[in-house]
């Protein structure tokens, strides 16, 4: 602190000092030392400068402007009017539309998300156990989540699901009835949930990273006391996996609420609305109807709605979230 | 003994099995594309193709419009390697600034990068595309590309976790030889962290491979279009009559991500794996 202080303020050093000899010398040190730390600044400062100027102008301006823009009437072309809340008072009360959505997009992450972990974390848990081809294994189911971002998964999706894709062609050859998937409107939804689940592979090696973080000796100790390997699961495994299950739940829930690409490829919304996502929602406003307005207040509710969301896991995790240093 | 062994053929069947559903639509993807185009949807879970009609990728990439594949594969190469090089280079810079240099605010700075890590795109698209609009930047590289150069906060999180493990002493000794921090940085810093670097190339370069949503609004210009658009518009349901091309192109459209996966997989799973740990 005090050091810091004689860097910014040095009045008072001067004040102290009487002896016109030391005041020199203090004079003489000062510039030095504030040249120095000045210096330092300015690197840190010239080395950070991309993020600035990208948090500036890409970032921070674009989010207040969206926020104005979000009590406009905005269309591309003419001049934004003012408008006040008409855009959020549309959205909440006179379009039926958005509501779907928010029912459709709640349903798809409230089950594809954990869906997804749950997946990931079983079969981190079996790799876990395998002591051969590991690799092999884990290289292979890695691999939907790899490509699974690729548009070309999506469009293998929709056949794979079509009536006449190789999902009823097998149920055909078992002697089971097909269905057409992607046409009706309470099975749609399903297909993009198993492509989401499907691709569990990065929360998988995150989990299995985490796995092989636990210390072989907890668990040596607790068959000691008579544990199985249930109960070790459940007193061991899981406790001590909850920060990664943590960090995991947040980034995927984010990601879940954001899905585009599925539901504009494999079902483009339909049938009767029943998989149009958020997102694909406030693209076709804002670009397919150019309502910019109503589309940034799309935005800001699905902004509001994630750091919610966000806010109810992080001050959940106490509860549920086991530090090792913490306790213990 | 015997038990154990019993146990581990169970063990492994059931991880075979598994292992072949899920890997089960991407062979059948690939099959498909060496199918007779007709053929595609006769016994569709079938995994052996009737014979290889290598000609699916050959009418493929005839593409549409006049327009071949080579066009959407060489933009999407130019848009993929010069946005990776932007978003590497400067959160290296970006992220030894952070990790190494004391200055006022660097706390709040981080926060607010870390902030932006967890800020959907989605939220500032729309008035990012006014604004690149209001510059005339429609239906150019610009707004994809030019954006990566002011770093990406995941690769600088990751680069700077990677930065934090060097000793302190290298860069001690090396300003005690008279480097300045960016002799530091280029010198000792940059040949060190080449793997975190690695990383982030390779997360970059499948980014942008994939991105769909960016050129989907910005570009209108079928010859500008990258692989991931052009798909799109080829595999357009209501006009697709070629299905063995158009399986044809969506494998080939992934080979680019597939051969970085399997050359440097050690890189990946190091990434993922500790970007989730440490943070």
């Amino acid at each position: 602190m005090i050091p810091k202080k004689s860097e910014h303020s040095p009045a008072p050093l001067e004040e102290v000092s009487t002896n016109p000899d030391l005041k020199k010398k203090v004079n003489f040190v000062k510039p030095r030392r504030k040249v120095k730390s000045d210096n330092h600044n300015v690197t840190g400062y010239l080395f950070i400068s991309p993020f600035l100027i990208g948090f500036f102008s890409l970032t921070i301006f674009p989010i207040l402007y969206s926020f104005y823009l979000s009590f406009t009437d905005y269309d591309l072309l003419g001049t934004p009017n003012w408008i006040g809340f008409d855009n959020y008072v549309r959205m909440f009360k006179d379009d039926p539309t958005f509501w779907k959505v928010m029912k459709v997009t709640f349903f798809y992450a409230g089950v594809a998300v954990p869906i997804r972990l749950v997946f990931a974390l079983l079969v981190a848990l079996a790799l876990n156990k395998v002591v051969e081809m590991v690799g092999l294994y884990r290289t292979l189911l890695y691999l939907p989540s790899i490509v699974g971002g690729s548009i070309a998964i999506s469009i293998m999706w929709r056949q794979l699901f079509g009536n006449d894709g190789a999902v009823n062609s097998v149920l055909a050859s078992i002697g089971l009835p097909t269905h057409s998937w992607l046409g009706d409107p309470d099975t749609a939804i399903w297909t993009l949930i198993i492509l989401y689940g499907w691709q569990f592979g990065s929360s998988m090696l995150i989990f299995l990273a985490g796995l092989r973080n636990i210390p072989k000796t907890y668990y040596e100790a607790s068959s000691v006391d008579g544990a199985g390997p249930i109960k070790q699961f459940f007193i061991i495994t899981l406790p001590l996996l909850t920060p990664v299950i943590l960090f995991n739940t947040i980034m995927q829930v984010i990601q879940g609420f954001m899905a585009f690409t599925p539901s504009f490829v494999v079902t483009n919304g339909g049938p009767v609305n029943s998989t149009l996502l958020y997102v694909l929602y406030m693209y076709r406003r804002a670009f397919e109807y150019f309502d910019m307005g109503y589309a940034s207040a799309m935005a800001w509710v699905m902004l509001v709605i994630i750091a919610i969301f966000t806010a109810i896991i992080f001050k959940s995790s106490p509860h549920w979230v086991h530090y090792e240093s913490e306790n213990k | 003994m015997n038990s154990k062994k019993t146990k581990k053929i169970i063990q492994h069947t059931i991880m075979i099995i598994f292992t072949l559903i899920m890997i089960y639509p991407l062979v059948w993807m690939f099959s498909s594309s060496l199918k007779e185009s007709s053929s595609v949807f006769v016994d569709a879970h079938s995994l052996i193709p009737d014979g290889l009609h290598f000609e699916n990728y050959i009418l493929g990439w005839k593409g549409f419009g006049g327009i071949s594949f080579s066009t959407f594969f060489i933009n999407s190469a130019i848009i993929s390697i010069i946005a990776t090089i932007g978003s590497i280079a400067s959160s290296a810079v970006i992220a030894y600034g952070f990790a190494r240099i004391k200055f006022a605010g660097k706390t709040i700075w981080f926060v607010c990068m870390m902030l932006t890590m967890m800020l959907p795109f989605e939220m500032v698209m729309i008035p990012q595309y006014i604004m690149f609009n209001k510059f005339g930047w429609i239906d150019t590289y610009l707004p994809l590309i030019l954006p990566t150069f002011f770093g990406i906060p995941f690769f600088i999180f990751l680069i700077m976790q990677f930065i934090r493990t060097i000793p302190m002493e290298l860069d001690e000794a090396a300003k005690i030889d008279g480097c300045n921090n960016f002799s530091i940085f280029f010198r000792i810093i940059v040949p060190l962290i080449v793997p975190a670097m690695m990383t982030s190339a390779i997360f970059s370069f499948y980014w942008r491979w994939d991105d769909f949503m960016g050129p989907l609004i910005y570009l209108s210009t079928p010859e500008k279009y990258p692989v991931s658009l052009a798909l799109k518009l080829f595999s357009d349901p209501n006009s697709v009559t070629n299905w063995g091309a158009m399986f044809a192109m969506s494998s080939l459209s992934i080979v680019p991500i597939f051969i970085i996966f399997f050359f440097f997989q050690r890189y990946i799973v190091d990434g993922i794996s500790t970007s989730g740990l440490k943070s």
